[in-house]
């Protein structure tokens, strides 16, 4: 989870849900390294540390099914809603809120200081 | 003394449609040589299937594919054909019939099959160039002429043919409206729910569909001129480079009313199909009987054997409507509804609803029995469905279940074994259960192949497999063995082969398509199925499918080769390993104003630039494309290279010019998509420098001609390649290595290398379809050459389009 979550935290708008393909992944920089924006077939968005647990493969270019994606790297599957992996591999990738109003994606992220 | 002549009756035909030549093929079974036929047919064709419309426009299949009885069928039947004449009159006192050309033919018993005629709405502008109806086969052809990617059609009417019409002319890449007056489509065959789920499908399929939606004129160039839009009564303009009307049919009865025949809407005809005038029979779409006209199949059929019966004498059956179901299928989609599908007061409802398969059935009950089923998305239990119904069977012990299908029901083997034998197993093909019994027996069929290649149940659209094996396992007990199948991962129990069937045999098109028919158990596959069903479909349909970028690996999205760190390496094309200073000069100064860390010779006579930043990607391609270089696809389950030596250009042992046949190679087979990386090479002479012998396809020059060898490979196993064959010239060495190509992409499994492909099927396999069959190896190259006039796109070009970099870019970024 995110930090600063107990802070005061806003949601910042990263963009229009169009903007991600389905079945696809878009990143945003951050200071802190990437995060990657998943988007389902059913049109649900979901947020991760753009790192696998394994060997930090880029899992923003892995391919999306259900709510999963599974990593280009090594073949690691990653829960999107959890950040954990999935089947026999121990490992988690942290996770972030993100949620769809009016068409547009927005990302929890705490106040600037 | 008299002599007793038995002298022929003249049998009459007007119409050459399905329901006419469907009786007189009843009536030659009943009554061999009893008749001398004539039949006239309008349209100057032979008898073909008018439910095949649909498929005929779409490109899928061609006229000679939908002929029922070819012109050989009447001459073999001793059957005059007057094709292309339409009759005008019947002289009903001298029992004559003329045509329109003043063909006249005397008659002991005429039958009228003269069908159905489109119902043409009445608005301004209707007769423009550019409007026209879906009924015929001279309608397609106008439908084509005009037809072409990208042009606009409007289809009034979705009902079923207007949905057909429009499913076809999609898939001819055309931009199709749907306008339905009704508030939805297929009102007549479907309830609200699924009409919507049809709805959905379409639009996903990228037609626009208005419901509600009244038409009032034809907009056009001048009074006359071609249609150009069609415009509703509330305002809107829909912009039409083709019009297909489709709301409807009415009987063609003109004639028959004419002649002073009995008619309402059609020709009214009793029990035994027999017209006012016990001489004339009449049957088919333009018949009236008990105030009930037909436009379905099925009870067509039955008139034809009514019919027969009457007009032979020899049997007093009467012409009894049953309850029909409709059984369709629009742009792949499976429907089926009968009887009372939308209920009322007296009748309650179970519903069954799959919004992730897009599943919907609904089961109307009256009194504890099937008043009326709606399946959309699913229709394998239709005919179940479809004999409770007919047979009102009191359902107390099955309604808790039956929403589920037999299967659930009750033990599916018992199940049936109950099925009596006249129940239909195979709706595409006909085939009853009785019937893949009998064969079973009398042939000894041990396996579905033999079953489908003896009945042909279960060869077309595959969806009664389940069933068909169930009869295998019903007849044999324990000696029905089914081979085991390894299935392709574990979203599906289908293995490879059976998926690639069922791909092409059910003309499935797209990943959902191929998922809802083959009963995916996850909503949209893994990681492992989907590259390979987005390979599958893609060998199938070239051209066609649209591929799927989100089920392709990262390195075929990306066009570059992930490295471990998340950069890319980028590998341009280097025709047969050649190059010069221009080409070295342009990597260079590529390499240096990206800061590319890193710049490596590759085995396959080519350059690797290591390190490259996933932003910098599309710039990277841009430099490189203006400097003559295509993407190597040194990252894909493509074509990767052809390694030539210098052969007899420079070599003084060489004995064939290697360096050109292998760039003549390479600008062949470059772009094409595989189950796995392909290899090419050739060498020379037999001392081999390009090592063709560990190739997917190695060509080594010898004094004669050339030496082609396959399936041979590097990698953690290396294997030696086994010989295919010896040829002589450059054009064969070209047609070899393409149809071998084009054979390891329709045959292989996605991920098989030639090399374990070969293992698998064995060499002889190979050599009897590609060597020995010449005419197979032509068609092989004939498919190829085709698919690659859609796959040599370079990739990278596509790419650096800036609407396609901003994928390569940040979505947004947070400071």
């Amino acid at each position: 989870m995110m930090d600063g979550l107990q802070k005061d935290v806003f949601f910042a708008d990263i963009g229009a849900l169009e903007d991600i393909p389905r079945l696809g992944a878009r990143c945003v920089k951050t200071p802190a390294g990437d995060i990657a924006i998943f988007r389902t077939a059913r049109d649900s968005v979901f947020a991760l540390r753009d790192k696998c647990p394994h060997k930090n493969g880029p899992l923003s270019q892995g391919i999306v099914h259900g709510e999963s994606v599974t990593c280009p790297l090594h073949g690691w599957v990653i829960s999107l809603r959890t950040g954990a992996a999935e089947g026999p591999d121990v490992g988690c990738t942290p996770h972030f809120a993100v949620k769809i109003e009016n068409g547009r994606v927005l990302l929890a992220v705490s106040a600037p200081l | 003394m008299d002599m007793v002549v038995h002298q022929a009756q003249k049998l009459v035909v007007v119409g050459n449609g399905m329901a006419g030549m469907r009786t007189v093929k009843e009536i030659l079974q009943r009554a061999p040589g009893r008749f001398d036929v004539t039949v006239f047919g309008a349209e100057p064709h032979p008898n073909y299937d008018r439910i095949m419309l649909s498929p005929l426009l779409a490109g899928e299949k061609t006229f000679e594919q939908i002929v029922i009885n070819s012109h050989e069928w009447y001459i073999n039947n001793n059957i005059e054909l007057v094709a292309g004449e339409h009759v005008d009159w019947i002289d009903r006192e001298t029992k004559t019939v003329r045509g329109a050309n003043g063909t006249v033919r005397p008659y002991d018993v005429l039958l009228l099959a003269t069908g159905s005629n489109p119902f043409t709405l009445p608005l301004p502008g209707v007769n423009r160039p550019g409007v026209m109806t879906f009924r015929s086969v001279a309608d397609v052809e106008d439908m084509i002429a005009v037809a072409a990617p990208g042009k606009k059609a409007v289809v009034i009417g979705g009902g079923l043919l207007g949905l057909e019409a429009a499913h076809g002319l999609n898939l001819r890449g055309m931009d199709v409206s749907v306008v339905h007056l009704m508030p939805t489509l297929m009102e007549r065959q479907l309830d609200a729910s699924a009409a919507h789920l049809l709805e959905r499908a379409l639009t996903q399929r990228g037609m626009t569909i208005y419901t509600s939606a009244n038409t009032d004129h034809f907009d056009g160039d001048g009074e006359d001129g071609a249609v150009t839009a069609v415009v509703l009564k509330d305002g809107t303009r829909i912009e039409a480079d083709l019009v297909v009307m489709a709301v409807g049919i009415r009987p063609n009865s003109g004639l028959a009313r004419a002649v002073g025949l009995a008619c309402e809407r059609g020709v009214v005809v009793d029990d035994h199909m027999c017209t006012s005038d016990p001489a004339i029979y009449a049957i088919g779409e333009c018949i009236e009987h008990n105030k009930q006209c037909y436009g379905l199949v099925a009870p067509i059929w039955d008139m034809a054997k009514v019919a027969a019966d009457h007009i032979c004498g020899v049997a007093s059956s009467a012409f009894t409507p049953v309850a029909s179901g409709t059984r369709l299928k629009v742009s792949g989609i499976e429907m089926f509804s009968a009887g009372e599908f939308l209920g009322d007061k007296t009748t309650e409802d179970v519903v069954l609803r799959d919004a992730a398969r897009g599943i919907y059935k609904r089961l109307v009950l009256r009194d504890n029995k099937l008043a009326g089923v709606v399946c959309f998305g699913d229709a394998r239990d239709a005919g179940w469905y479809f004999q409770l119904l007919k047979d009102a069977q009191d359902l107390a012990d099955l309604r808790e279940t039956m929403i589920f299908g037999p299967v659930a029901a009750s033990d599916p083997s018992e199940a049936l074994a109950a099925t009596p034998e006249s129940a239909e197993i195979c709706g595409c093909n006909g085939v009853k259960k009785g019937a893949i019994l009998d064969a079973i027996a009398a042939h000894g069929l041990c396996s579905i192949d033999d079953v489908r290649a003896r009945t042909k149940a279960s060869a077309s659209c595959g969806s009664c497999t389940g069933l068909v094996e169930g009869l295998l396992k019903l007849s044999l007990g324990a000696g029905y063995a089914p081979a085991a199948v390894k299935p392709m991962c574990k979203c599906t129990s289908h293995g490879h082969d059976e998926v690639r069937r069922r791909i092409v045999s059910a003309e499935l098109k797209t990943i959902p398509a191929v998922m809802q028919a083959l009963e995916w158990q996850t909503p949209d596959g893994c990681a492992s199925c989907r590259p390979a069903l987005n390979f599958y479909l893609l060998c199938a349909w070239p051209g066609e499918y649209q591929d799927d970028a989100q089920s392709r690996f990262v390195n075929e999205r990306m066009h570059g080769n992930i490295q471990k760190d998340g950069t890319y390496s980028v590998v341009p094309r280097m025709w047969g390993g050649m190059t010069d200073a221009a080409q070295l000069r342009a990597i260079a100064d590529v390499v240096d104003k990206y800061n590319i860390p890193a710049v490596k010779l590759t085995g396959g006579q080519r350059v690797d630039m290591l390190g490259v930043k996933k932003e910098d990607l599309p710039a990277v391609w841009k430099d490189l494309n203006e400097a003559g270089f295509v993407s190597g696809h040194a990252y894909g389950k493509a074509l990767r290279t052809v390694k030539t030596c210098v052969g007899s250009e420079w070599c003084r042992f060489g004995v064939q010019d290697s360096t050109a046949m292998g760039i003549a190679l390479e600008k062949a087979t470059w772009g094409s998509w595989h189950p796995h990386k392909v290899k090419l090479a050739v060498s020379g002479c037999p001392r081999n420098c390009a090592e063709s012998t560990i190739k997917d396809f190695g060509v080594v020059a010898t004094e004669a001609g050339w030496d082609l060898h396959v399936g041979g490979n590097g990698g953690i196993k290396v294997r030696a390649t086994e010989l295919l064959c010896k040829v002589t010239t450059e054009e064969e060495v070209m047609e070899y290595a393409c149809a071998f190509l084009q054979l390891y992409r329709e045959e292989a499994r996605y991920l098989e290398r030639t090399a374990h492909w070969i293992e698998r099927v064995g060499l002889k396999y190979v050599q009897e379809k590609m060597v020995d069959n010449a005419e197979l190896r032509r068609s092989l190259y004939a498919k190829f050459l085709h698919a690659q006039s859609y796959a040599q796109k370079d990739p990278w070009a596509e790419q650096t389009e800036d609407k396609q970099a901003q994928k390569f870019g940040a979505m947004a970024e947070l400071a």
